[in-house]
Formats: structure tokens, C-alpha cells, sequence
């Protein structure tokens, strides 16, 4: 079995011509991740340029409301540029420039992690390319504007169902057609290893933090977390400090649009079965005879194939749950939050909550959950405001 | 140890790709024979993918034409039964990891040698992930093709010494398309090759012209064409076959 392993999954499924490229990125990483000048470079990025760490908040009046477990809502909304995809863009980029790179490409589905690599690109004077598929440059046009602001270039990916997997798959064609000054900043814990590892390292800080804050406020472990799977950065960055607390229920939540038992759903997990794609071995939605499944979700972030080889270990050896939320969930969640705490979340991180307000009140209230609030939901309000029949103009 | 060294036996070998089932399998067959009876030496079939991540815009439309005609990886097996009636060159798939993968392998390699398939290239599947279909490939006498690109470098000798079949010499950076140079240095990969392996090699990726497959099986053993063929497919339709044809004929007259 090849490198890059969570027990069947991940390893380098890619074009021979990128083999080099990921093996000295490998190398790379290998030697920056003990190096303390490179930590103390991307420590003093994550705290004064992003606002690390980010705050575990105390939901009062949502416990209240549900009635059931207390839940902490872990904000990486308030990070700068307004989701967690900052965590790993600045490791990445820091990474990319150190081994003498000058330009990052990167795929966006909603948006957050295109907006997250072209603001490094600018902080770090590199040259950015970003792919987003068609389809998601109109449902997120407030991001394509953003990151054009930031001095990207953005690329609508027409080929296709013009969303994140199109997006992703053009990233990997360039990549493969430019490599000398070129970091493909992947944005999820998918692809060719090192990618899940690497991304899965920087959005680790994530439980890091999480875990003291809980001990320092509750003096314990959470009951449960929360946070939502695309291709899982969040998540994984969510779950993998509490790996080793066995007790500590670590629940996914997937997109699964119009429904699980309908076709229109990204609910990879629940729905799909292991293939070979994007580079790894991992949970695929597809059809008999392997052709990756055009997915759906009102979420553009999650509107993705596949799952991050992590995950699908972990679900495996029955280490974490993955549950599927459905678009309606996901929307009521998302207008429940803004009401009750005066946080929008973005509908990425809805369908968290929405999960959160299934399982608290079957919880008794000295019951802990943490829930991740991946990014801010300012990006979706045209697009839930069209959901419910309002048409507003961004 | 498969047919494919005969490929190579008529001076350099001119190697034709056709998306299976674009526009339909009957103008699939059709294609085939035509390229065979102008001279194609090794025919590389491909089996469409949803999401080919190696191809440029034109294979990629194949592709999409393809699978929209509702073709399958059974029915493609079925041509290839229909093909070996009368078609005796050797002949290769070109697919995705997980078309192999979701058939399964065994099952897929099977069917490979009961059908007549003689070797099989996956272009999202490296050296050091072959083994995994390897183990089932060489059980049924089917080649794993492997690639050799611009900047595989230190990694040509271990690739070319365990090479099945004959060795792709990826010509250029970037996606199946057609360029209107090289400028890899392709000498210098094919002599590393030589100091390696007996196998024959051939030239691929954005050879569209009689120059140009002059000269890059002038360097190799053959020259290895797919979205120039795919251009003529796309702009006649079924009635492709005989401009397929004039085209394959140009092209191996060139490198006799």
C-alpha cells in the first residue's frame, strides 16, 4: 500500500506528471512542520493577521430555547476573511513561498477558500488563479468580486456540472500544465496525499483550541462536536484533537439537498461507495460503473462528490457518525441562529446546526455540545433570500 | 507477455486513440477498421469517464458525447467481442482509476483477456500505486502501460524497469490536446529509457501533424495520436470513418 494511508483510503491516484510535485511538497512539509522559525512565522499570521484563536461561545439563550445540552459554538466565522479556510491558506502559502513558489492556483466551490488564498496572495505578494465552477460564481457573486478586489484571477469552470468537483479537477489540469512556480492550495483534506494530511494539520489548531477552552470553561470534554463535511477540513480540524477522547461523540453532518433518497444530495457518506477520484481512495457518489454522480446541495461549499479519506476512515472503524441534513434543515437552521444568537451563520456551517437542534434536546442539560460555526453567512443571504422567493439584488 | 510488441514490428508504430462510443459504438467499430486498414499499428480504446482529469477540452467532449449515448463499460466489452472478429493488431484500453476500480478489478482484467484486450494505461495511476492492479493484470496476461512525463526525472529508470508493454512518453506539461510545439526534450527521457528497458516506447500528447510524429518517432518507437482523431470524430459524426481513415494514412506514411 502506497503512502498517504487512513486505512484503505487516500494515497496519490494522480498523473505521473505531478508525481514529482507531490513528493517535493511532501518533503517540503516534512521539514517546515519542525522548523520554528516556519511555526513562529505562521503562528504570528494566525493570531495577529487572522484573529487566532478564535472564540468558543457559550450559546445561552439557543441551550435555552432547545432545552436540552449546553452548546458552545466554536466561531471561526470571526476569523478574517470569515471562515475557517484561512487556517490552512496561510500555512500553505507560507509553505509554497518557503520552497520558492511564486504563484498559487486553488479551486473555490462557495467561495470562502478562494476569498482565503487570494487574500494570502496578496499579504504574501504571489501571483493567484483561482477555478470556480460556473454554476457557483453566480450563486456566490459577492466572492468572485472579493477575490478579483484581492488581485486574483478568477476562472469560471464551465465543463461539467460547472460546481466544486469541475473546480477542482481544472486546479489539478493547470497544475499539471505549470509546476515550477506554481502551489496547487488545495482547499479541503482530499486529494493526493500529502494534501489530507497537510490541510488536516492546519485546521488541527481548531480542536486544539477547542479543547483547552472547554476544559478552562467546563473543567471536562464536550458530550458531542458538530461541524459540517464537504470534502471535511472543518470537520477533520474540528474532530482530530478529540480523536483519542473516546467518549467525545464526533458527528459529521452532510449536505444532502432535496433528501438522501432522492438524487439531488452530496451526502457522500450516507450515499455513496468507495472509488478512486481526485487522487485518493475514499466515499464517492457514483453510479455502477464508476462515473462520478452529479451532486446537489443549496450549499455550494458541500456540492461535492467525494469525502475526504480521513472521514471516511474514521466512519470505517466507527470513530465518527455522519448525518445527513437536508437543504430545508439546513436553511431553517441558518434563519434560526441569525433570530436566536444574532449570528448569520454560513449555510455551510447550517447544516451543523441544524444537526445541533436535533440532538440537544434529547440531551440531558448537563450535557456539553460543540458545534462549529465554520464561517459567516453574510455570502449566502441573497441566495437564501431567493429560496424563500425574495429577490434581492447583491 | 501480451501481442503488444508486434506493434512495434512494422517499423514505427502509429497509435490511434478513440473514445468508445462517441458519437455511437457502430461509428466507434467503423473507426477502428479504418484506422486499421490505413496502417494504425496498436489501437488505444478509451473508456469514457465522467470527470477525465488528465484530458484537454476536446477528449474531454468525447467523453461527455459518449457517456450521454448511454455507453457502458459492458458494452464497450461487447465491441471489443465484436472487433476481434477480424481485427488481429493489438489493442489497449485507456481509462480512469475507478471505471477499473467499481467494475472491479479482477473482474475488469478477466475480462480484458477474454475479450482480446492486450494492455491497459490509467493515467491517474502512478508507479506507486500500480501494484494494486498489477496483481490482478498480470494474472490474466494484460499489460499496465506505464507513462514517462517531462518531469518524472529521477523516477524514469524505476518506472522503465518494471515497464509492461510499451512505455508512454508523455510529450509536453499539462492535458491531452493538440500544441503546436514540443519542446520537451524527449532524446534525452527516451535514452535514460534505453539504459533500462527493452520495451518500446512511443510519443504522446499534442502530436496532431505528419512532422511532428516524424520526429518524435523519430526519437521513440511510434508516435501516439488522440485529439487530432477526436477533432475529425467530433466535426463528421458517423460519418467519420473514412476521413479517419485518409488521416491514419497520412500519418503512418509519414513514418515509414
Amino acid at each position: 500500500m502506497s503512502k498517504g494511508r487512513f486505512g484503505i483510503h487516500g494515497g496519490q491516484y494522480i498523473p505521473e506528471t505531478l508525481m514529482n510535485a507531490v513528493i517535493e511538497l511532501e518533503n517540503a512539509y516534512n521539514h517546515y512542520k519542525c522548523d520554528s522559525d516556519f511555526k513562529c512565522e505562521l503562528r504570528e499570521l494566525l493570531n495577529n493577521y487572522a484573529g487566532r484563536p478564535s472564540l468558543l461561545y457559550y450559546a445561552e439563550k439557543l441551550t435555552r430555547e432547545l432545552g436540552g445540552a449546553k452548546i458552545y459554538l466554536k466561531r471561526e466565522d470571526l476569523n478574517h476573511t470569515g471562515s475557517h479556510k484561512i487556517n490552512n491558506v496561510l500555512g500553505q502559502a507560507l509553505l509554497a513561498k518557503k520552497m520558492g513558489k511564486t504563484r498559487l492556483i486553488a479551486e473555490t466551490g462557495a467561495g470562502q477558500h478562494g476569498v482565503a488564498t487570494a487574500t494570502a496572495a496578496a499579504l504574501l505578494d504571489m501571483e493567484c488563479v483561482i477555478f470556480m465552477g460556473e454554476e457557483d460564481t453566480k450563486r456566490q457573486a459577492l466572492n468572485v468580486y472579493r477575490m478579483k478586489l484581492l488581485g486574483a484571477d478568477v476562472i469560471p469552470v464551465k465543463t461539467g456540472t460547472a460546481t466544486l468537483k469541475d473546480a477542482v479537477s481544472e486546479a489539478m489540469r493547470e497544475w499539471t500544465s505549470r509546476i515550477s512556480d506554481t502551489h496547487y492550495c488545495l482547499g479541503s483534506v482530499m486529494g493526493p496525499h500529502p494534501f489530507p494530511t497537510i490541510v488536516r494539520d492546519f485546521q488541527a489548531v481548531i480542536s486544539l483550541e477547542a479543547r483547552e477552552q472547554i476544559l478552562e470553561k467546563e473543567g471536562r470534554l464536550p458530550d458531542a462536536v458538530i461541524a459540517c463535511v464537504g470534502g471535511g477540513s472543518n470537520s477533520i480540524g474540528s474532530f482530530y484533537h478529540f480523536i483519542p477522547d473516546e467518549k467525545v461523540r464526533l458527528i459529521g453532518c452532510e449536505a444532502a439537498g432535496r433528501g438522501i433518497d432522492t438524487f439531488e444530495t452530496a451526502a457522500t457518506v450516507n450515499t455513496g461507495k468507495i472509488g478512486i477520484f481526485h487522487g485518493m481512495k475514499s466515499y464517492f457518489c457514483q453510479d455502477e460503473y464508476g462515473q462520478i454522480a452529479p451532486v446537489y446541495s443549496i450549499s455550494a461549499g458541500l456540492d461535492y462528490p467525494g469525502v475526504g479519506p480521513e472521514h471516511a476512515y474514521l466512519h470505517d472503524i466507527g470513530r465518527a457518525e455522519y448525518v445527513p441534513i437536508t437543504d430545508d434543515e439546513a436553511v431553517n437552521a441558518f434563519e434560526y441562529l441569525s433570530r436566536t444568537e444574532g449570528i448569520i451563520p454560513a449555510i455551510e456551517s447550517a447544516h451543523a446546526v441544524a444537526y445541533a437542534m436535533k440532538l440537544a434536546p434529547t440531551m440531558d442539560k448537563d450535557k456539553i455540545i460543540i458545534v462549529t460555526v465554520s464561517g459567516r453567512g453574510d455570502k449566502d443571504c441573497a441566495a437564501i433570500a431567493r429560496y424563500r422567493g425574495e429577490d434581492i439584488y447583491e | 507477455m501480451s501481442n503488444i510488441i508486434k506493434a512495434f514490428e512494422n517499423g514505427k508504430a502509429f497509435i490511434p486513440f478513440i473514445t468508445c462510443g462517441d458519437p455511437d459504438l457502430e461509428t466507434t467499430a467503423k473507426v477502428v477498421r479504418e484506422a486499421v486498414k490505413n496502417g494504425a499499428d496498436l489501437v488505444e480504446l478509451g473508456i469514457p469517464f465522467s470527470d477525465p482529469t488528465a484530458e484537454g477540452p476536446v477528449i474531454q467532449g468525447a467523453n461527455i458525447r459518449a457517456l450521454a449515448g448511454g455507453v457502458t463499460t459492458d458494452k464497450i466489452f461487447d465491441l471489443v467481442v465484436e472487433l476481434r472478429k477480424d481485427v488481429k493488431i493489438p489493442m489497449v484500453f485507456m481509462t480512469y482509476a475507478n471505471v477499473v476500480f467499481s467494475y472491479g478489478v479482477e473482474r475488469f482484467m478477466k475480462k480484458c483477456a477474454e475479450t482480446g484486450m492486450d494492455g491497459i494505461i490509467i493515467p491517474d495511476m502512478p508507479f506507486e500505486e500500480k501494484e494494486e492492479f498489477a496483481e490482478y493484470s498480470r494474472q490474466y496476461g494484460v499489460d499496465m502501460i506505464s507513462l514517462i512525463a517531462p518531469t518524472s526525472e529521477n523516477r524514469i529508470a524505476m518506472i522503465a524497469k518494471e515497464a509492461e508493454g510499451f512505455i508512454y512518453v508523455v510529450s509536453s506539461l499539462g492535458v491531452t490536446g493538440t500544441r503546436t510545439e514540443i519542446t520537451t526534450n524527449i532524446g534525452d527521457i527516451v535514452s535514460v529509457i534505453r539504459e533500462n528497458t527493452d520495451i518500446p516506447c512511443a510519443v504522446g500528447f499534442g502530436i496532431s501533424n505528419p512532422e511532428q510524429a516524424k520526429k518524435m518517432a523519430g526519437l521513440s518507437d511510434g508516435a501516439i495520436v488522440g485529439s487530432a482523431i477526436i477533432k475529425i470524430i467530433e466535426k463528421y459524426g458517423k460519418d467519420a470513418p473514412p476521413y479517419v481513415g485518409e488521416y491514419v494514412k497520412s500519418m503512418k506514411d509519414a513514418l515509414r
